[in-house]
């Protein structure tokens, strides 16, 4: 039986694209309503981590993934219906991906999916996720242009009222302020930070100083291997117990 | 510092030698276009009225209009795009969307490559084979429009795979990431914006389809119908075979016809090619990313 305030449990998990190790977790639990930070440089396996658990091993046919994944009490690797998983998973991608649809489309489009015809019901959840990820002010004039000509840091938050308008459990965002002004990227954060009393947040980044700024806990991956969780703040007082950990928070490589 | 070598005085001038050169010979390509175009409007375009368009035959095919050919043609290819353009999209979407890179989707592919290099007359006597005297159509439009269509086929798959291949992955990424099926991301997101790019490859299968004569030669078409085709497992006049027909096959034609049905059958191919040019044209003003 898992605690009830895990939400992720993670055990000898192995993600292999064809005969390569990407990813080896032995033992790793994200709790419920926290941010859980993973930091790590390129090619460290964050992305694998997160595609495991989104079972995106169903679009490439290379990626092989063992172990278990046990999310909200169930094993993600036996999910019959992936597709219900993945709408309690809402993901943002690193370069923000505007659909080629109406900024409202683009947000009713996952309640479309399962089957909300409603207009005033649709008009609703649009309104609200819009607000959520602070984009209603700048666009609610405007919601039939297209989604994908707003700029990067709009079409990022965008994408955050898209992932909200799956009512998930869990966000997972990959390096989301890579293509973001800094503003936005304050922005997103002051959101993350309020998400998090109604979903648990995985938040992969590069910015060390974002993971201070944000998370709870933090994990650092090197190599396609979990080096270590802890408090996050443990990783800037310099009381982790890896020196690799230490030497990549204070920015000696990666 | 700037002062020329002999070796870059050298370099200059071959250059502007190869730019020259090169130039000539892209204008040359046009003179057979220019010329075929010249001749058939100067021969063949005072012949052509409302008249000529719309009545049939007479005197042994040596007067009157061309209109039962034109019709054919017309029938001939949209019961060929009904058959090959749904077959051809679905193989595609298959493709581009479904399969994995494995030996038989590599098989597959090697097969649409290699359809698309039989020569027509092949096709042909496949078509007379197949649905003349195998499945039993006789010869007739349904026979000749399944030739055409098996042949155009291969330009139908290889326009939606490009056009769908274009479409960024990041798109269907986001979709998947939704809870969204390989289906429903293919319809609300994929399809959608790779249709200019499917529409263009339809076009420029018409224009082939029109054009063509041998596949049809054996499986449909007739030398001369002193009637309309009624229904599509009747044989009709076409337009390429029409033009074979009066410029070699009757005698007493005056010289002027063949050029004529030549000008329309032409025209028709433009016709459509502009069409395709100005909706992609269109379409990329569109742009949606």
């Amino acid at each position: 039986m898992v605690d009830p305030s895990i939400e992720i449990l993670v055990q000898d998990l192995t993600v292999r694209y064809d005969n390569d190790i990407a990813l080896r977790v032995d033992n790793l639990e994200i709790r419920k309503n926290e941010i859980f930070g993973i930091i790590g440089p390129a090619g460290s396996g964050k992305t694998s981590f997160l595609n495991a658990i989104n079972r995106m091993d169903e679009f490439n046919d290379s990626m092989n993934v063992q172990g278990s994944i046990n999310f909200g009490g169930l094993e993600v690797s036996r999910v019959k219906n992936v597709y219900a998983l993945r709408k309690k998973i809402g993901v943002v991608f690193p370069l923000p991906v505007g659909l080629p649809l109406s900024i409202y489309e683009n947000v009713a489009l996952s309640p479309r999916l399962s089957g909300i015809k409603d207009k005033i019901k649709l008009d609703e959840i649009v309104e609200r996720c819009l607000i959520r990820a602070a984009l209603w002010e700048e666009v609610k004039d405007r919601l039939q242009q297209l989604g994908s000509l707003l700029s990067g840091g709009q079409q990022q938050r965008l994408t955050i009222a898209r992932a909200l308008s799956q009512e998930p459990k869990l966000l997972l965002l990959d390096e989301f302020s890579i293509a973001v002004d800094p503003v936005t990227t304050m922005r997103i954060e002051d959101v993350l930070k309020e998400l998090k009393e109604e979903m648990t947040v995985v938040l992969v980044t590069n910015l060390v100083q974002q993971v201070r700024r944000l998370s709870e806990r933090t994990a650092f991956f090197l190599n396609g291997e979990l080096v270590e969780v802890g408090e996050t703040e443990d990783f800037f007082t310099g009381t982790v117990e890896d020196q690799r950990t230490r030497d990549y928070v204070e920015g000696h490589f990666g | 510092m700037f002062g020329s070598t002999q070796l870059n005085r050298r370099n200059h001038s071959v250059q502007k030698l190869v730019s020259i050169l090169f130039g000539v010979v892209t204008c040359l390509l046009v003179v057979p276009v220019l010329t075929i175009m010249t001749v058939l409007v100067y021969k063949g375009g005072p012949n052509i009225s409302f008249e000529f368009l719309f009545s049939a035959p007479t005197n042994g095919m040596t007067a009157g209009g061309i209109f039962p050919a034109l019709l054919g043609t017309i029938w001939l290819v949209v019961v060929a795009l009904i058959f090959s353009v749904p077959l051809g999209v679905a193989t595609a979407v298959y493709l581009s969307e479904y399969a994995s890179d494995t030996w038989l989707t590599r098989l597959i592919n090697l097969a649409i490559i290699n359809l698309a290099g039989v020569p027509s007359i092949v096709h042909a006597l496949f078509g007379l084979g197949a649905f003349v005297i195998f499945a039993g159509f006789g010869t007739s439009i349904l026979a000749a429009s399944l030739t055409l269509g098996i042949m155009t086929l291969p330009v139908v798959i290889v326009a939606t795979r490009e056009s769908l291949q274009a479409v960024p992955p990041e798109f269907r990424m986001a979709c998947w990431g939704m809870g969204a099926t390989r289906w429903q991301t293919i319809r609300k997101v994929v399809l959608p914006n790779a249709m200019s790019g499917i529409l263009t490859g339809v076009i420029l299968e018409v224009s082939r389809t029109a054009g063509e004569t041998a596949p049809i030669m054996f499986t449909g078409a007739a030398f001369f119908l002193p009637f309309l085709p009624q229904g599509i497992l009747d044989q009709t006049m076409a337009m390429s075979l029409h033009l074979f027909v009066v410029s070699t096959q009757v005698p007493g034609v005056p010289e002027t016809l063949p050029y004529s049905v030549a000008l329309v059958l032409v025209s028709m191919v433009l016709i459509m090619n502009a069409a395709s040019i100005v909706l992609r044209a269109y379409v990329r003003g569109q742009k949606k990313w």
